[in-house]
């Protein structure tokens, strides 16, 4: 049934529909609104979780491991700051193997201090051995938290997920949603039935010492696990559309306009909304454009990417995060993924965009595409202002 | 020693560890009916060396300081799952763990009410990094980060109060214990999980590698900090002070040169003096003097 939500409240009435076991809660904008509503639904009888507000996101992670270690669903939210104060535990939850479901309300990271989204947080953290799902709109935000306990829960997987959603722009956004059924939820996704758990009839030992012996086999289990999940990615997602009714295809990629396009845009996120309305509005005059959006940002679906993308000349990726240094993250791998290819773009030029929440309009993403037209570049920032640049250096 | 179904022998504990002891009698007093998480430290190492485990109760370790916030996990889940009431959960760790980096974590335990025993192995340093001061080392003692030199006399504050810092929680049992007392520790245990709420207990557990006293003098040595009032042995209930070990006071001296991290204090009667205040303020704030 459709309904016009909040983003952060569609995604509480998910994770409501979801029956966690136990809920950790620690404030951050622009993820609040998801937790509040939580424990508004709890203290209501609604839901029957243990809803504990935690002292900091360390202890917000560190509580929902103990509580998938002891074997129930579990959920938590964070954003920024706070999903990097939780890092060594986010890691520690992969390397454990436990199936926890984490949304991250997308913000940029500090100094300077900044409320508004980029995809920094989620993005820095890509090497945890987390699922990184990112949502366009607010009904995959619901939908891909159903599959993401799925996923996670799934037995030849056993790896944690983030859903990632653009901060503010979809967490505070009004959408109409189709919010899934109880009934259907219960038919998609079984009572959590964990492998093993912190059990007094069945004691196990849990995070142990690996020494230079065993440790290097339970990275390369996690590696293989993600390069198979690509595939049962696939098949949830089918069996996802069969019950809901959706049309998710394999939710690795989304390919819009590419057939005959010549020049394409890969980017990741809610800004392909708006690039898809720029592709649509050079499309009506006569002009071969379109747009790749990366939905899996781990593990990377490089052969869709190749696959997508082989017959387009000129590929633009754009970024809403940086490596400081370095090419940029999506770019990294869009350029990784055609190494000693035969077929592929002419040139893959790399752009960032929108950090720290500065508008990714229609006029940012043509100007991408102009900028398209010349030499191949790499990390060049779009919608700078000059002004500011000469008074930080004083000129 | 004998072997145990629940902390079995076969552990790579050092010789003479005071830890491995106290970590067996909580283990052996809170029975099988007991979930442990344990925060990163010379007892997870020791303990759990994969493929081996000395644990015969479900046991986890996560990080070096959320086991309090790990703990806290598995109580909820517990209760969500309505097993709460026959179960133990237990959070353990050293006092570097407890009392640095992860009193965050354990005050936010301590705050919720949790029903956990909270367990502190107080070996008075970072042991398994190779003996550096903590929060909980005590005045003047030789650490490899709080050396003593022409300019210092070792680590320059007192212990951290975290008995107090517990109690202020307004918890409902705190105490303290030493492996020097292995039968005293398992009695505070069994009460402590009889309490239902956030417990903590902090056992006084010697380190002859960390102390430098010979392996077979853990128990001498353990007793002699509590004997001499340096380490005074307490239960709160609710709040109130409602036991404490008595002692015939011996000066702090006997306790000092027991041990090689003292050894430059030896010669140095005014520092010998301000140890001796600290146990002499213990003797008066607990009420450790023994009747004549
Ligand atoms: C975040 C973090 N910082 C530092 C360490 C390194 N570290 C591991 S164990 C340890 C010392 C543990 O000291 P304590 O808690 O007193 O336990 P002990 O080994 O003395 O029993 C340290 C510093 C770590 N594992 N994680
Ligand atoms: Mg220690």
């Amino acid at each position: 049934m459709k309904e016009f939500l909040e983003g952060s409240h569609a995604i509480a009435e998910v994770i409501k529909s979801c029956k966690p076991g136990v809920i950790s809660a620690y404030p951050i904008t622009p993820q609040t609104h998801i937790v509040e509503d939580l424990a508004q639904m709890v203290s209501d009888g609604q839901l029957k979780s243990q809803f504990v507000n935690v002292e900091s996101e360390h202890s917000a992670a560190s509580v929902v491991l103990g509580g998938s270690a002891t074997g129930v669903r579990v959920y938590t939210a964070t954003s920024s700051q706070g999903l990097f104060y939780m890092q060594e535990v986010v890691f520690n939850i992969a390397g454990m193997r436990l199936p926890v479901v984490m949304t991250c309300a997308n913000r940029a990271i500090s100094a300077p201090i900044n409320i508004w989204n980029d995809q920094q947080d989620s993005i820095s953290l890509r090497d945890a051995g987390w699922f990184q799902v990112y949502a366009e709109n607010n009904q995959e935000a619901v939908d891909f938290h159903l599959i993401g306990y799925r996923l996670a829960e799934d037995k030849r997987v056993m790896l944690p997920v983030m859903v990632c959603m653009d901060g503010f722009i979809l967490t505070h956004g009004m959408e109409a949603v189709d919010m899934p059924e109880q009934e259907k939820v219960d038919k998609f996704l079984p009572r959590y039935n964990p492998l093993y758990k912190l059990d007094p009839a069945q004691p196990v030992s849990m995070g142990l010492l690996a020494d230079p012996d065993y440790y290097m086999e339970t990275r390369f289990a996690i590696q293989e696990t993600m390069k198979e999940s690509l595939g049962y990615l696939s098949d949830i997602s089918r069996e996802f559309n069969s019950v809901f009714g959706r049309d998710y295809k394999d939710l690795l990629v989304e390919e819009y306009q590419l057939k005959d396009a010549e020049k394409v845009i890969v980017a990741m996120g809610s800004v392909c909304g708006t690039i898809k309305e720029a592709v649509d509005e050079q499309r009506a005059k006569g002009k071969k454009v379109g747009l790749l959006r990366i939905i899996t940002y781990r593990p990377f679906p490089y052969a869709r990417v190749c696959e997508a993308l082989k017959n387009a000349a000129k590929v633009a990726v754009l970024d809403k995060a940086v490596s400081l240094g370095a090419y940029a993250p999506i770019a990294v791998e869009v350029k990784a993924a055609f190494y000693g290819k035969k077929q592929g773009p002419k040139m893959i030029s790399s752009f960032v965009a929108g950090l720290g929440g500065r508008d990714i309009t229609l006029e940012t993403v043509h100007e991408i595409f102009r900028r398209l037209s010349t030499k191949e570049v790499n990390s060049d920032f779009v919608d700078l202002k000059p002004e500011l640049l000469k008074e930080e250096y004083g000129e | 020693m004998e072997n145990s179904p629940l902390f079995k022998s076969g552990h790579t504990a050092c010789a003479g560890c005071g830890q491995a002891i106290a970590a067996r009698m909580v283990i052996e007093a809170a029975g099988a009916n007991t979930i442990i998480a344990n925060n990163t430290g010379c007892l997870e190492v020791f303990t759990t060396k994969y493929p081996e485990t000395a644990w015969g109760v479900p046991w986890i370790h996560s990080l070096f300081e959320n086991s309090a916030a790990v703990a806290s996990g598995i109580e909820a889940a517990l209760k969500y799952l309505g097993k709460k009431e026959n179960i133990n959960v237990i959070a353990q760790g050293g006092d570097g763990s407890t009392a640095d980096i992860g009193l965050q974590a354990l005050s936010g335990m301590l705050e919720r009410g949790h029903d956990i025993l909270y367990v502190c192995y107080d070996n008075e340093a970072y042991m398994n990094t190779g003996v550096q001061r903590s929060g909980l080392t005590p005045f003047d003692t030789n650490t490899t980060t709080s050396p003593s030199g022409s300019q210092s006399s070792g680590n320059i504050r007192p212990k951290k109060p975290m008995p107090e810092i517990a109690l202020a929680h307004g918890i409902p049992y705190v105490a303290t214990a030493s492996a020097g007392l292995p039968q005293d520790i398992q009695r505070k245990v069994k009460k402590a999980i009889s309490i239902k709420g956030p417990k903590y207990i902090q056992i006084h557990v010697p380190c002859p590698l960390g102390w430098r006293h010979e392996t077979d003098q853990m128990l001498p040595v353990a007793k002699l900090a509590v004997d001499c009032g340096l380490y005074p042995l307490f239960e709160y209930e609710n709040g109130v002070l409602t036991g404490q070990k008595k002692i015939v006071p011996k000066p702090v001296e006997e306790y000092l040169k027991a041990q090689g991290r003292f050894k430059h204090l030896l010669n140095n009667p005014e520092e010998i003096k301000k140890v001796q205040d600290i146990a002499d303020n213990n003797i008066m704030k607990y009420n450790l003097k023994a009747q004549a």
